[in-house]
């Protein structure tokens, strides 16, 4: 039995690569730019969830406040695009600065004329800011519900900040990239959003892999035993500290990637990456999706968003229910998430449940894990 | 204070809004030394390992380990130093294999760089293999720690404690829970850490404590109430008095 599990586990793996890379390959061509644009975009978001996944799965951290990074990372990228298309407008300054009367560009806009700074801002930044709050937090031994409210605070403050700078960045109305030339062709045009589909896709694969780098062996180890019990970490020589402000700073970085792709794909950003619902709905992704799983993270970011589409075209302003009724439903039913309730006992439990399959009378380690296989 | 000594704790006041928690203790250690230390609930037994580790910071005293201060430094950097600490119930990664329990306390040094750059050392590994014997767990290397029983459990975090490799080990209330058989065993494992180690035992247990035959302190609202061989202790009337019960007549 048990060596039939196996290789029924090993098919179902095999199965799920050929359909996701078929997926991938046939969906450029199946699916009309409009389709295909969504869901660039929702890959996009699922390089912030595995970030959620990494500090809130595995390291126990409960972020409420990824919406900085990401929008950080978005705003990096419009920043570029809008100076390097702004020649023909007065002071050769993006155009919206003529409305505040702004002469001179703010300064700090100054080395975003460069791509290879654009490159590495876009997720330097947002992983060096979340650095700094990670580590005065958790310094401080901040933890639980109060990292939680003071994340989200943090979320409200960037927010208000950028909401209220017009003469900086555009304020309330963010800063758009579509219009905006890249390569010397227009961001929003049909071509370059094929482009973006396929970086996006690349770098979605690039970051689940090094996410599953990241808590794979030793430096893993230790992230979940910060979650399941700091002060033994402690105890044993390990400074916890250190360690969060790490897994936090490269949660930030992913979160800025996520953030750039996002915005060349939806051809604006502006501070509603920063509002409360959109970093919570970060969580939900990764909850639905299974905590802990990485790819739980991925899947629950790129399926709960499409449906929020479909459902918003088929029935509007019933999405909000649907997506409560899943947080709860996952809550109360699936703590661990889909994917953790796939991989873990859940289907054979569901089976048995209807008396479709044997029950176990002794241990799972015994019947069903059985390495000498004699059982059966 | 000696220059032999591995700990001196001097004149350790803990107060808790003004609650005496430990009330002028003082305590030496010698090196090598095997050592329990009993007393009645609420006598300041787990604030003194508190104090020691970093955990409680004293409200007066000072604490001496290889004739450094231990006041105010962190848990991790006093980890470092080499105190290692069991916790009186089996605290361990049970999301972790026992491996993976054990190679978190037997990697050197405990930086990130060290864990994400590079691979187990094959010392440690063989160190692994050798607590494991020690322990008898060989058979449960790759089971997560929490399917274990109560007693493995235990075991597993004193293996977990001796790959630290401290100078010191403090043992909580290791024979908890466990079955005499067991408790017989985990004695004669702490007294063969002795002599390399020093150990701090901690319990109730006074069968427990008479198998390891060592040196008694006995500790009484928050301060040494008297020291000495299981014998001395047994005889010492104010012991007596507050622990052992007076004989019933």
């Amino acid at each position: 039995m048990s060596l039939s599990k196996i290789k029924f586990d090993k098919k179902i793996v095999l199965s799920f690569w050929i359909i996701l890379i078929a997926l991938i390959v046939a969906a450029p061509t199946l699916l009309p730019v409009f389709r295909l644009n969504l869901l660039g975009r929702y890959l996009s978001l699922s390089i912030v969830a595995l970030g959620v996944d990494l500090i809130w799965g595995y390291t126990g951290l409960l972020s409420l406040g990824q919406g900085i990074f990401f929008a950080l990372g978005g705003y990096c990228a419009a920043m570029y695009l809008q100076i390097t298309s702004s020649s023909e407008f007065p002071n050769n300054i993006p155009e919206f600065f003529a409305l505040y009367g702004v002469e001179k560009l703010p300064f700090f806009w100054e080395p975003f004329r460069s791509p290879v700074f654009t490159f590495f801002a876009i997720w330097i930044i947002p992983a060096l800011v979340a650095g700094l709050i990670g580590f005065l937090v958790f310094r401080n031994r901040i933890k639980g519900v109060y990292f939680s409210i003071l994340t989200q605070a943090s979320l409200l403050v960037f927010f208000n900040f950028f909401n209220g700078q017009q003469k900086l960045i555009n304020g309330t109305n963010g800063l758009k990239t579509d219009v905006t030339q890249l390569f010397g062709q227009m961001v929003g045009s049909e071509s370059m959003q094929r482009l973006f589909f396929w970086i996006t896709t690349v770098l979605v694969i690039a970051a689940w892999f090094f996410a599953k780098w990241v808590v794979k062996g030793r430096f893993g180890n230790i992230l979940i035993g910060i979650r399941d019990d700091e002060p033994r970490v402690r105890f044993t020589g390990y400074n916890p500290v250190i360690f969060k402000t790490i897994i936090f700073s490269i949660a930030g970085g992913l979160a800025g990637i996520s953030g750039a792709l996002y915005t060349v794909q939806s051809g604006i950003v502006s501070p509603q990456f920063m509002t409360v619902p959109f970093s919570i709905e970060m969580v939900i992704w990764v909850a639905v999706g299974g905590r802990g799983t990485l790819l739980g993270a991925i899947l629950g970011a790129v399926f709960i968003n499409y449906a929020k589409s479909l459902v918003s075209e088929a029935l509007p302003a019933s999405w909000m229910f649907i997506q409560g009724g899943l947080f709860i439903l996952v809550v109360t039913a699936l703590p661990e998430g889909v994917l953790g309730w796939i991989q873990g006992d859940g289907p054979r439990n569901l089976l048995q449940r209807f008396g479709l399959k044997r029950k176990i009378e002794t241990y799972p380690s015994l019947e069903v894990n059985n390495k000498d296989g004699n059982n059966e | 204070m000696n220059k032999k000594d591995l700990l001196n704790l001097i004149d350790i006041t803990v107060s808790f809004e003004g609650f005496l928690a430990l009330n002028k203790l003082n305590l030496n250690l010698k090196k090598g030394e095997l050592r329990a230390v009993i007393g009645p609930n609420g006598a300041g037994k787990t604030t003194f390992l508190d104090v020691i580790t970093g955990k409680v910071k004293p409200t007066k005293g000072e604490v001496i380990f290889k004739g450094k201060s231990l006041v105010g430094r962190k848990e991790h950097k006093i980890a470092r130093l080499g105190v290692g600490r069991k916790f009186q119930s089996p605290r361990i990664f049970e999301n972790l294999t026992v491996k993976e329990n054990l190679e978190i306390s037997v990697t050197t040094p405990k930086s990130p760089l060290n864990l994400i750059k590079k691979s187990i050392k094959d010392e440690q590994i063989n160190e692994i293999e050798r607590l494991l014997k020690i322990v008898n767990l060989s058979q449960k290397v790759n089971s997560k720690a929490g399917s274990l029983s109560h007693g493995q459990k235990q075991w597993l975090e004193i293996a977990m404690l001796v790959g630290q490799k401290p100078d010191l080990m403090l043992v909580d209330e290791p024979v908890a829970g466990l079955t005499d058989e067991e408790t017989d065993l985990t004695a004669d494992l702490l007294k063969s850490l002795a002599g390399e180690n020093t150990v701090v035992v901690i319990d109730h247990d006074m069968e427990f404590i008479r198998r390891l035959d060592s040196n008694v302190s006995v500790l009484n609202q928050g301060t040494v109430l008297c020291e000495g061989t299981m014998e001395t202790i047994q005889k010492d009337q104010k012991v007596i008095d507050v622990y052992l019960g007076r004989p019933e007549d």
